[in-house]
């Protein structure tokens, strides 16, 4: 067990605990064991065993969770430092797992943050054990859901925790979520003004639209969410020649032309024999993940189920190590690159393309066209078998209808324009963009001093609130400001980090991000939310008049 | 943050509170309800602070004298 047979690995800056920089990953070796599988991982001079559980072995990998269990006294080594050093100062070396270098934060705030966000859920708890108390004794008036009067005998429907959290704490803020929205969610959106008489418990339309909100949550990575008509020409012509009804499913009358020409498409997009295209983007996992799954344990690559890039992390796989642990226990690989797809790698071909490795190491490549190809549906790629085993056994294939044929051109005509087959450069100038947007965006938040969690080329950018009652506080006062985003808490997130999703878009201008930084700034300021530890640099262009405290 | 003016930023500190203590989510008569038992329990925190604080506070100021002076068998004697 204890063999000292470290694979050659580039030192990595990864946080481990959450501290940043707090050791620097070695290297990994892995062996399996009775119980579980041992992972060493070699870390700034010494070297930690964690034993982990078969399905938390790969979020162990992933570098994010490391909670050391126990520490071998006997088997500690030493790496001298100036070896480490040197090591850092020649930069990327070849025959390595990683061809550049992989930089993740998830920096933990101060404990005083923990501490005020517990108290927030207690008062909060509290208040509304108080409210359900009246509720129940008649001292206020009910406006939710309720068993019947012949049913309080029954098994009660509305006790459990998650209830309760709806109807005490979610629905105080419930304005911040389901915005209706009336136009393109491109760089900027019209909103529909709505407004609560009671706390919240039903909404109306004041008949206003709240006109160029700068659109900070919608996943539109490569800007393809437009209505320009010289962009949308080929797809309005097909919508003149098909309709928009395929009224079949694929095995039946549903599969037409355009499926067999955007599935050649996306197979030549990602490099593989074959790929299948399907309506919807979740139905894709959903669907097709029990036609491929048996009863067997199925690994979780991540707290998210199947999601590799995750959504609310901005953390990008590990892949080059998830394949050599996938290699090494002979397991099949099923990437879920919804978010991914377009956004990440040089091209836009995704996670495998960012790690300079072949479609070849994955066995099931699944995508959406959700995101960013400003569509609807997904796709699962991969060997020919693999395509034609799906297109019998599929429930998607046997029981949903088919994508509709204008949203099949809409994906193929930005996937021409992606790979560069309409003859212009415009989809490479978009994912360009999209990698400087996105750098621009992550340095000035982290220079301002926010706590930012996951990978530099991440256009997923959570920021943290921590505190319940500074998700309702943020998401207002930016709406106020002219600028929609998305807040999430507990149960989408873990209870104490609560945070602010940005999705940086091609599509956004220099003047909009700035305008978005200047607002977190001010807001930053006056909600308290510069958390972060690391030095901040005084930037005296975003500043006009309100800085005077730092020249005095 | 405003440090130009004390107000301001008493202001601001109030916003931190309601912020942190949720009660910027609440209703206005959950916030009076709120607001006055805090304010109950810390008239109730200062009160108990200055009864015994005053009460330790002179009880040892007068054992440090005794010390000064002459020694005394029991020192609890000092406060009558």
């Amino acid at each position: 067990m204890g063999n000292n047979n470290w694979p050659d690995h580039q030192a990595q800056r990864v946080v481990v605990n959450g501290s940043h920089l707090a050791c620097r990953l070695e290297g990994f070796h892995v062996c399996g064991g009775g119980e579980g599988i041992k992972v060493w991982i070699r870390a700034a001079g010494h070297m930690e065993p964690i034993r982990a559980q078969l399905g938390k072995t790969l979020s162990v990998l992933l570098g994010i969770w490391c909670q050391p269990a126990f520490k071998h006294e006997d088997e500690t080594e030493t790496i001298h430092s100036n070896e480490l050093y040197e090591r850092q100062k020649n930069g990327v070396s070849n025959g390595t797992l990683y061809k550049k270098t992989f930089i993740e934060h998830f920096e933990q705030a101060p404990m005083y943050v923990a501490v005020f966000t517990f108290v927030g859920f207690a008062v909060g708890t509290i208040f509304g054990y108080l409210r359900d108390f009246m509720r129940a004794w008649g001292l206020e008036k009910r406006n939710i859901a309720a068993e019947r009067e012949q049913q309080k005998d029954f098994v009660p429907l509305y006790q459990d925790f998650e209830n309760f959290y709806t109807r005490n704490l979610y629905l105080r803020i419930r304005d911040n979520w389901n915005r209706p929205i009336c136009s393109v969610p491109g760089p900027q959106f019209d909103l529909m003004e709505r407004v609560t008489d009671d706390y919240n418990w039903t909404f109306r339309f004041t008949g206003r639209t709240i006109k160029n909100v700068i659109n900070m949550g919608s996943y539109n990575y490569l800007g393809f969410a437009e209505t320009d008509v010289n962009a949308l020409k080929t797809v309005t012509i097909e919508l003149e020649k098909y309709g928009t009804g395929v009224c079949s499913t694929r095995q039946e009358m549903g599969t037409l032309d355009k499926h067999v020409e955007l599935e050649k498409l996306v197979a030549t997009f990602l490099g593989v024999e074959d790929a299948m295209v399907f309506g919807m983007g979740f139905a894709t996992n959903s669907m097709n993940i029990p036609a491929l799954v048996g009863k067997v344990f199925l690994q979780r690559a991540d707290e998210g189920y199947g999601i590799i890039t995750s959504n609310m992390e901005g953390s990008i796989v590990r892949l080059p190590e998830i394949v050599s642990l996938k290699n090494k226990y002979k397991a099949y690989l099923y990437l879920d690159e919804a978010h991914s797809i377009g956004a990440v790698g040089a091209t836009g071909r995704g996670v495998v393309e960012y790690f300079g490795m072949s479609p070849d190491d994955v066995d099931v490549l699944m995508g959406t066209f959700t995101k960013s190809f400003g569509a609807a549906g997904g796709y699962i790629a991969g060997k020919k078998g693999l395509v034609d085993f799906l297109r019998t056994h599929s429930h998607s294939a046997v029981y949903a209808t088919s994508m509709c044929p204008p949203v099949a051109e809409q994906i193929i005509r930005a996937m021409k324009c992606l790979m560069g087959l309409d003859g212009t450069t415009q989809g490479l100038q978009r994912v360009r963009q999209l990698e400087k947007n996105t750098r621009y965006f992550r340095r000035k938040l982290h220079e301002m001093g926010f706590i930012i969690y996951g990978n530099d080329d991440s256009p997923v950018v959570p920021l943290l609130l921590y505190m319940p009652g500074k998700i309702g506080a943020f998401a207002r006062r930016m709406l106020e400001k002219n600028i929609g985003v998305v807040v999430v808490g507990f149960p989408a997130t873990p209870i104490t980090e609560s945070r602010a999703r940005f999705c940086v878009s091609a599509a956004h201008t220099r003047e909009m991000l700035d305008t978005v930084l200047n607002a977190l700034d001010e807001l930053g300021d006056f909600l308290h939310l510069k958390y972060s530890r690391y030095s901040k640099s005084s930037h005296p262009e975003l500043y006009e008049e309100s800085r005077l405290e730092l020249e005095d | 943050m405003d440090v130009r003016s004390t107000p301001s930023y008493l202001y601001w500190l109030f916003c931190q509170f309601e912020l942190i203590t949720c009660s910027y989510l609440m209703e206005p008569w959950e916030k009076v309800l709120f607001y006055s038992f805090n304010l109950a329990m810390l008239g109730l925190l200062l009160y108990t602070t200055y009864v015994c604080v005053a009460f330790h506070a002179s009880s040892a100021f007068q054992l440090l004298c005794s010390f000064l002076g002459a020694p005394r068998e029991n020192a609890l004697s000092v406060v009558k």
